[in-house]
Protein backbone atom coordinates (compact mmCIF):
# COMPACT_ATOMS: atom_id res chain seq x y z
CA UNK A 1 0.00 0.00 0.00
CA UNK A 2 1.30 3.59 -1.02
CA UNK A 3 1.84 5.51 1.79
CA UNK A 4 1.94 8.55 -0.18
CA UNK A 5 -0.75 11.27 1.04
CA UNK A 6 -3.32 12.43 -0.96
CA UNK A 7 -2.78 15.99 -1.32
CA UNK A 8 -5.53 18.73 -0.11
CA UNK A 9 -7.71 20.61 -1.79
CA UNK A 10 -10.04 23.59 -0.61
CA UNK A 11 -13.53 23.37 -1.80
CA UNK A 12 -16.33 26.26 -2.39
CA UNK A 13 -20.10 25.97 -2.68
CA UNK A 14 -22.61 27.69 -4.04
CA UNK A 15 -25.41 27.29 -2.62
CA UNK A 16 -27.87 28.91 -4.82
CA UNK A 17 -27.79 30.66 -8.47
CA UNK A 18 -26.72 33.47 -7.97
CA UNK A 19 -24.76 33.44 -4.92
CA UNK A 20 -21.13 33.39 -4.56
CA UNK A 21 -18.92 30.26 -4.18
CA UNK A 22 -17.98 30.06 -0.42
CA UNK A 23 -15.67 27.96 1.48
CA UNK A 24 -16.58 25.20 3.09
CA UNK A 25 -14.00 23.02 4.35
CA UNK A 26 -11.38 20.86 2.75
CA UNK A 27 -10.49 17.16 1.92
CA UNK A 28 -7.59 14.77 0.32
CA UNK A 29 -7.95 13.52 -2.82
CA UNK A 30 -5.88 12.20 -5.36
CA UNK A 31 -6.46 14.79 -8.65
CA UNK A 32 -9.41 17.30 -8.94
CA UNK A 33 -12.24 15.17 -10.63
CA UNK A 34 -11.84 13.31 -7.52
CA UNK A 35 -11.71 16.37 -5.53
CA UNK A 36 -15.11 17.33 -7.23
CA UNK A 37 -16.32 14.08 -5.90
CA UNK A 38 -15.59 13.97 -2.81
CA UNK A 39 -16.96 17.42 -2.50
CA UNK A 40 -19.72 16.20 -3.60
CA UNK A 41 -19.99 13.50 -1.59
CA UNK A 42 -18.90 15.27 2.20
CA UNK A 43 -20.02 18.57 1.88
CA UNK A 44 -23.61 18.50 -0.58
CA UNK A 45 -25.10 16.10 1.01
CA UNK A 46 -27.89 17.65 2.78
CA UNK A 47 -28.82 20.21 -0.89
CA UNK A 48 -26.28 22.41 0.11
CA UNK A 49 -25.04 23.23 -3.13
CA UNK A 50 -25.55 23.62 -7.23
CA UNK A 51 -21.95 24.09 -7.90
CA UNK A 52 -18.33 23.08 -6.69
CA UNK A 53 -15.23 24.97 -7.03
CA UNK A 54 -12.07 23.08 -5.76
CA UNK A 55 -8.54 24.11 -5.50
CA UNK A 56 -5.27 22.72 -4.01
CA UNK A 57 -4.46 23.76 -0.80
CA UNK A 58 -1.10 24.86 -1.94
CA UNK A 59 -1.56 27.10 -4.72
CA UNK A 60 -3.93 29.13 -2.38
CA UNK A 61 -0.97 32.19 -1.57
CA UNK A 62 -2.54 33.32 1.72
CA UNK A 63 -1.23 36.44 3.57
CA UNK A 64 1.48 36.07 6.41
CA UNK A 65 -0.44 36.23 10.54
CA UNK A 66 3.13 37.67 11.65
CA UNK A 67 2.56 40.77 9.10
CA UNK A 68 -1.36 40.98 10.39
CA UNK A 69 -0.49 44.46 12.31
CA UNK A 70 0.97 45.75 9.47
CA UNK A 71 -1.34 44.86 6.81
CA UNK A 72 -4.48 45.77 9.08
CA UNK A 73 -3.67 48.03 11.48
CA UNK A 74 -3.68 51.05 9.46
CA UNK A 75 -6.82 50.74 8.45
CA UNK A 76 -8.10 51.19 12.35
CA UNK A 77 -8.55 54.81 12.70
CA UNK A 78 -9.42 55.70 9.00
CA UNK A 79 -13.07 55.85 10.35
CA UNK A 80 -14.30 57.75 7.73
CA UNK A 81 -13.88 55.42 5.30
CA UNK A 82 -17.20 54.26 6.88
CA UNK A 83 -20.34 55.85 5.19
CA UNK A 84 -21.41 55.72 8.74
CA UNK A 85 -19.22 58.09 9.50
CA UNK A 86 -20.89 61.20 7.70
CA UNK A 87 -24.02 63.19 8.87
CA UNK A 88 -26.44 63.12 6.20
CA UNK A 89 -28.03 66.32 5.27
CA UNK A 90 -31.62 66.36 6.49
CA UNK A 91 -32.71 67.68 2.53
CA UNK A 92 -31.04 64.72 1.10
CA UNK A 93 -34.06 62.50 0.50
CA UNK A 94 -34.12 58.80 -0.68
CA UNK A 95 -30.75 57.56 0.63
CA UNK B 1 -50.66 -12.18 -25.83
CA UNK B 2 -52.75 -10.13 -23.08
CA UNK B 3 -52.07 -6.57 -22.22
CA UNK B 4 -52.76 -7.00 -18.06
CA UNK B 5 -50.00 -8.95 -16.56
CA UNK B 6 -50.30 -11.66 -14.43
CA UNK B 7 -50.07 -9.76 -11.02
CA UNK B 8 -47.72 -12.38 -9.57
CA UNK B 9 -45.39 -11.88 -12.40
CA UNK B 10 -45.51 -8.26 -12.00
CA UNK B 11 -45.31 -8.24 -8.22
CA UNK B 12 -41.51 -10.72 -8.98
CA UNK B 13 -40.67 -8.56 -11.15
CA UNK B 14 -40.46 -5.43 -9.39
CA UNK B 15 -39.46 -7.52 -5.93
CA UNK B 16 -36.15 -8.93 -7.97
CA UNK B 17 -35.62 -4.61 -8.94
CA UNK B 18 -35.84 -4.15 -5.26
CA UNK B 19 -33.99 -6.63 -4.04
CA UNK B 20 -30.92 -6.22 -6.10
CA UNK B 21 -30.86 -3.09 -4.89
CA UNK B 22 -31.32 -3.85 -1.17
CA UNK B 23 -28.62 -6.39 -1.35
CA UNK B 24 -26.34 -4.26 -2.84
CA UNK B 25 -26.59 -1.06 -0.79
CA UNK B 26 -26.67 -3.87 2.38
CA UNK B 27 -22.75 -4.67 1.19
CA UNK B 28 -21.55 -1.90 0.63
CA UNK B 29 -22.98 -0.39 3.72
CA UNK B 30 -20.29 -3.22 5.43
CA UNK B 31 -17.70 -0.53 4.40
CA UNK B 32 -18.81 2.39 7.10
CA UNK B 33 -15.99 2.55 9.03
CA UNK B 34 -13.45 0.15 7.23
CA UNK B 35 -12.77 2.56 3.65
CA UNK B 36 -9.34 2.71 2.48
CA UNK B 37 -9.92 7.01 3.23
CA UNK B 38 -12.53 8.96 5.14
CA UNK B 39 -13.77 10.54 1.80
CA UNK B 40 -14.00 6.86 0.25
CA UNK B 41 -16.16 5.83 3.58
CA UNK B 42 -18.73 8.76 3.18
CA UNK B 43 -18.85 8.06 -0.66
CA UNK B 44 -19.90 4.40 -0.33
CA UNK B 45 -22.34 5.81 2.45
CA UNK B 46 -23.86 7.89 -0.15
CA UNK B 47 -24.20 4.78 -2.58
CA UNK B 48 -25.18 2.64 0.02
CA UNK B 49 -28.01 4.98 0.51
CA UNK B 50 -29.35 5.89 -2.80
CA UNK B 51 -29.54 1.98 -3.27
CA UNK B 52 -31.28 1.26 -0.32
CA UNK B 53 -33.76 4.61 -1.05
CA UNK B 54 -34.44 2.96 -4.48
CA UNK B 55 -35.10 -0.62 -2.66
CA UNK B 56 -37.77 0.86 -0.16
CA UNK B 57 -39.65 2.41 -3.14
CA UNK B 58 -39.63 -0.57 -5.03
CA UNK B 59 -40.20 -2.88 -2.23
CA UNK B 60 -42.95 -1.43 -1.11
CA UNK B 61 -44.90 -1.07 -4.83
CA UNK B 62 -43.91 -5.04 -4.80
CA UNK B 63 -46.01 -5.19 -1.19
CA UNK B 64 -48.79 -3.51 -2.78
CA UNK B 65 -48.65 -5.72 -6.51
CA UNK B 66 -48.25 -8.65 -3.70
CA UNK B 67 -51.34 -7.60 -2.17
CA UNK B 68 -50.64 -9.63 1.21
CA UNK B 69 -50.16 -6.64 3.03
CA UNK B 70 -46.35 -6.92 3.59
CA UNK B 71 -44.47 -3.49 3.38
CA UNK B 72 -40.92 -2.82 2.74
CA UNK B 73 -40.07 -3.99 6.30
CA UNK B 74 -41.74 -7.23 6.26
CA UNK B 75 -40.16 -8.10 2.74
CA UNK B 76 -36.70 -6.56 3.77
CA UNK B 77 -36.21 -7.90 7.24
CA UNK B 78 -38.73 -11.41 7.29
CA UNK B 79 -37.89 -12.89 4.55
CA UNK B 80 -35.23 -15.89 3.82
CA UNK B 81 -32.93 -16.17 1.23
CA UNK B 82 -34.67 -18.61 -0.92
CA UNK B 83 -37.09 -16.12 -1.66
CA UNK B 84 -34.83 -13.43 -2.47
CA UNK B 85 -34.80 -12.72 -6.05
CA UNK B 86 -31.42 -10.24 -6.46
CA UNK B 87 -29.37 -10.90 -9.02
CA UNK B 88 -26.47 -13.10 -7.91
CA UNK B 89 -23.68 -10.54 -8.38
CA UNK B 90 -25.25 -8.64 -5.92
CA UNK B 91 -24.40 -10.73 -3.15
CA UNK B 92 -20.88 -11.53 -3.56
CA UNK B 93 -18.67 -10.51 -0.78
CA UNK B 94 -17.12 -6.73 -0.85
CA UNK B 95 -13.18 -8.75 -0.99
CA UNK B 96 -11.06 -5.83 -1.37
CA UNK B 97 -11.83 -2.02 -2.18
CA UNK B 98 -11.35 -3.02 -6.14
CA UNK B 99 -13.73 -5.83 -5.74
CA UNK B 100 -15.73 -3.87 -4.50
CA UNK B 101 -15.85 -1.51 -7.30
CA UNK B 102 -15.78 -3.78 -9.96
CA UNK B 103 -18.85 -5.51 -8.83
CA UNK B 104 -20.60 -2.02 -8.16
CA UNK B 105 -19.54 -0.65 -11.96
CA UNK B 106 -21.11 -4.39 -13.49
CA UNK B 107 -24.11 -3.47 -11.33
CA UNK B 108 -24.07 -0.05 -12.27
CA UNK B 109 -23.43 -0.39 -16.05
CA UNK B 110 -26.69 -3.13 -15.92
CA UNK B 111 -28.99 -0.58 -13.76
CA UNK B 112 -28.17 2.40 -16.03
CA UNK B 113 -30.03 0.27 -19.32
CA UNK B 114 -32.48 -1.07 -17.55
CA UNK B 115 -33.74 2.35 -15.39
CA UNK B 116 -33.35 4.06 -18.81
CA UNK B 117 -35.43 1.98 -20.52
CA UNK B 118 -37.71 1.66 -17.44
CA UNK B 119 -38.66 5.15 -17.93
CA UNK B 120 -40.93 4.73 -20.93
CA UNK B 121 -42.81 1.79 -19.12
CA UNK B 122 -46.39 1.39 -19.52
CA UNK B 123 -46.37 0.78 -15.23
CA UNK B 124 -46.37 4.74 -14.76
CA UNK B 125 -45.23 3.85 -11.12
CA UNK B 126 -42.51 2.06 -11.87
CA UNK B 127 -41.30 4.69 -14.79
CA UNK B 128 -41.38 7.56 -11.91
CA UNK B 129 -39.07 5.29 -9.77
CA UNK B 130 -37.22 4.12 -12.18
CA UNK B 131 -36.46 8.11 -13.73
CA UNK B 132 -35.55 8.69 -9.82
CA UNK B 133 -32.94 6.21 -9.86
CA UNK B 134 -31.43 6.39 -12.68
CA UNK B 135 -30.29 9.84 -11.69
CA UNK B 136 -28.63 8.45 -8.88
CA UNK B 137 -27.22 5.50 -11.12
CA UNK B 138 -25.29 7.72 -13.10
CA UNK B 139 -23.37 9.14 -10.55
CA UNK B 140 -22.79 5.39 -9.20
CA UNK B 141 -21.05 4.67 -12.39
CA UNK B 142 -19.16 7.57 -13.00
CA UNK B 143 -17.59 7.00 -9.42
CA UNK B 144 -17.43 3.15 -9.93
CA UNK B 145 -16.06 3.79 -13.49
CA UNK B 146 -13.56 6.48 -12.60
CA UNK B 147 -11.98 3.82 -9.79
CA UNK B 148 -11.72 1.23 -12.39
CA UNK B 149 -9.98 3.18 -14.70
CA UNK B 150 -7.53 4.31 -11.37
CA UNK B 151 -7.31 0.99 -10.17
CA UNK B 152 -6.45 -0.65 -13.38
CA UNK B 153 -4.15 1.56 -15.00
CA UNK B 154 -2.98 2.38 -11.74
CA UNK B 155 0.47 0.47 -10.24
CA UNK B 156 1.03 -3.37 -10.94
CA UNK B 157 -0.25 -4.40 -7.82
CA UNK B 158 -3.48 -2.47 -8.28
CA UNK B 159 -4.16 -3.37 -12.03
CA UNK B 160 -3.11 -7.35 -10.94
CA UNK B 161 -6.00 -7.25 -8.22
CA UNK B 162 -8.74 -5.35 -9.88
CA UNK B 163 -8.21 -8.00 -13.18
CA UNK B 164 -8.19 -11.12 -10.32
CA UNK B 165 -11.70 -9.56 -9.06
CA UNK B 166 -13.38 -8.85 -12.70
CA UNK B 167 -12.14 -12.15 -13.59
CA UNK B 168 -13.65 -13.85 -10.33
CA UNK B 169 -17.24 -12.17 -10.96
CA UNK B 170 -17.38 -12.09 -14.73
CA UNK B 171 -19.45 -15.24 -14.40
CA UNK B 172 -21.91 -13.79 -12.52
CA UNK B 173 -22.70 -11.31 -15.51
CA UNK B 174 -24.56 -13.89 -17.62
CA UNK B 175 -27.22 -13.57 -15.31
CA UNK B 176 -27.71 -9.69 -15.86
CA UNK B 177 -29.47 -10.02 -19.63
CA UNK B 178 -30.97 -13.62 -19.25
CA UNK B 179 -34.32 -12.90 -19.73
CA UNK B 180 -36.68 -15.80 -17.88
CA UNK B 181 -40.77 -16.19 -18.26
CA UNK B 182 -41.35 -13.26 -15.90
CA UNK B 183 -38.75 -10.81 -18.01
CA UNK B 184 -40.57 -12.01 -20.90
CA UNK B 185 -44.00 -11.59 -20.04
CA UNK B 186 -43.70 -8.51 -18.51
CA UNK B 187 -41.74 -7.08 -22.09
CA UNK B 188 -45.18 -8.32 -23.63
CA UNK B 189 -46.89 -6.42 -21.47
CA UNK B 190 -44.75 -3.37 -21.75
CA UNK B 191 -43.82 -2.76 -18.77
CA UNK B 192 -40.17 -4.07 -18.70
CA UNK B 193 -37.79 -3.48 -21.90
CA UNK B 194 -36.07 -6.67 -23.24
CA UNK B 195 -33.10 -7.60 -22.15
CA UNK B 196 -31.74 -8.84 -25.06
CA UNK B 197 -31.60 -5.19 -26.42
CA UNK B 198 -30.29 -3.91 -23.66
CA UNK B 199 -27.34 -6.51 -23.40
CA UNK B 200 -25.22 -5.08 -26.63
CA UNK B 201 -25.29 -1.41 -24.87
CA UNK B 202 -24.37 -2.85 -22.06
CA UNK B 203 -21.55 -4.70 -23.73
CA UNK B 204 -20.46 -1.66 -25.46
CA UNK B 205 -20.01 0.53 -22.37
CA UNK B 206 -18.03 -2.12 -20.54
CA UNK B 207 -15.65 -2.70 -23.50
CA UNK B 208 -15.42 1.11 -23.41
CA UNK B 209 -14.56 1.41 -19.53
CA UNK B 210 -12.18 -1.95 -19.65
CA UNK B 211 -10.05 -0.19 -22.33
CA UNK B 212 -9.78 3.35 -20.68
CA UNK B 213 -8.93 1.52 -17.33
CA UNK B 214 -6.28 -1.15 -19.53
CA UNK B 215 -8.12 -4.03 -18.05
CA UNK B 216 -8.93 -7.17 -20.37
CA UNK B 217 -12.63 -9.01 -20.92
CA UNK B 218 -13.10 -12.25 -19.35
CA UNK B 219 -14.29 -14.90 -21.38
CA UNK B 220 -17.95 -15.43 -21.76
CA UNK B 221 -19.33 -18.15 -19.45
CA UNK B 222 -22.26 -20.34 -18.90
CA UNK B 223 -25.41 -19.22 -17.09
CA UNK B 224 -25.56 -20.88 -13.77
CA UNK B 225 -26.62 -18.78 -11.62
CA UNK B 226 -30.30 -17.67 -10.75
CA UNK B 227 -30.32 -15.41 -7.98
CA UNK B 228 -33.35 -13.57 -9.36
CA UNK B 229 -35.32 -17.10 -9.08
CA UNK B 230 -33.94 -17.24 -5.20
CA UNK B 231 -31.40 -19.67 -5.83
CA UNK B 232 -28.19 -17.90 -4.02
CA UNK B 233 -24.46 -18.72 -3.28
CA UNK B 234 -23.98 -19.56 -0.23
CA UNK B 235 -22.73 -15.40 0.73
CA UNK B 236 -26.57 -14.33 1.17
CA UNK B 237 -27.78 -16.08 4.33
CA UNK B 238 -24.72 -14.59 5.80
CA UNK B 239 -25.68 -11.53 5.01
CA UNK B 240 -29.12 -11.74 5.80
CA UNK B 241 -28.63 -12.85 9.20
CA UNK B 242 -26.78 -9.80 9.64
CA UNK B 243 -28.92 -7.76 8.10
CA UNK B 244 -31.79 -8.64 9.80
CA UNK B 245 -30.79 -10.05 13.05
CA UNK B 246 -32.57 -7.27 15.21
CA UNK B 247 -35.81 -7.88 13.36
CA UNK B 248 -35.98 -11.34 13.89
CA UNK B 249 -34.45 -11.09 17.34
CA UNK B 250 -36.93 -8.28 18.67
CA UNK B 251 -40.00 -8.56 16.27
CA UNK B 252 -41.55 -4.82 15.32
CA UNK B 253 -38.88 -3.11 17.06
CA UNK B 254 -38.77 0.62 16.30
CA UNK B 255 -36.28 3.34 16.72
Amino acid sequence: MSTEEWPLFEVFIRSRAGLEHKHVGSLHAADARMAIEHARDVYTRRQEGVSIWVARSADIVASDPEEADALFEPARDKVYRHPTFYAIPEEVKNL
Amino acid sequence: MSATPAPEAHYRYVLRLGDTSLVLGQRLSEWIGHAPELEEDLALANLSLDLIGQARLLLTYAGELEGRGRDEDALAFLRDAPEFANLTLAEQPNGDFGRTIVRQWLIDGWQLEVYQALTGSSDTRLAAIAAKALKETRYHHRFSSGWLARLGDGTEQSHHRVQSSLDELWRFTAELFSPDEIDESMCAAGIAPALTELAPRWSARVDADLAAATLRRPPAQPYPWHGKRGVHTEYLGHMLGEMQHLQRTYPGARW
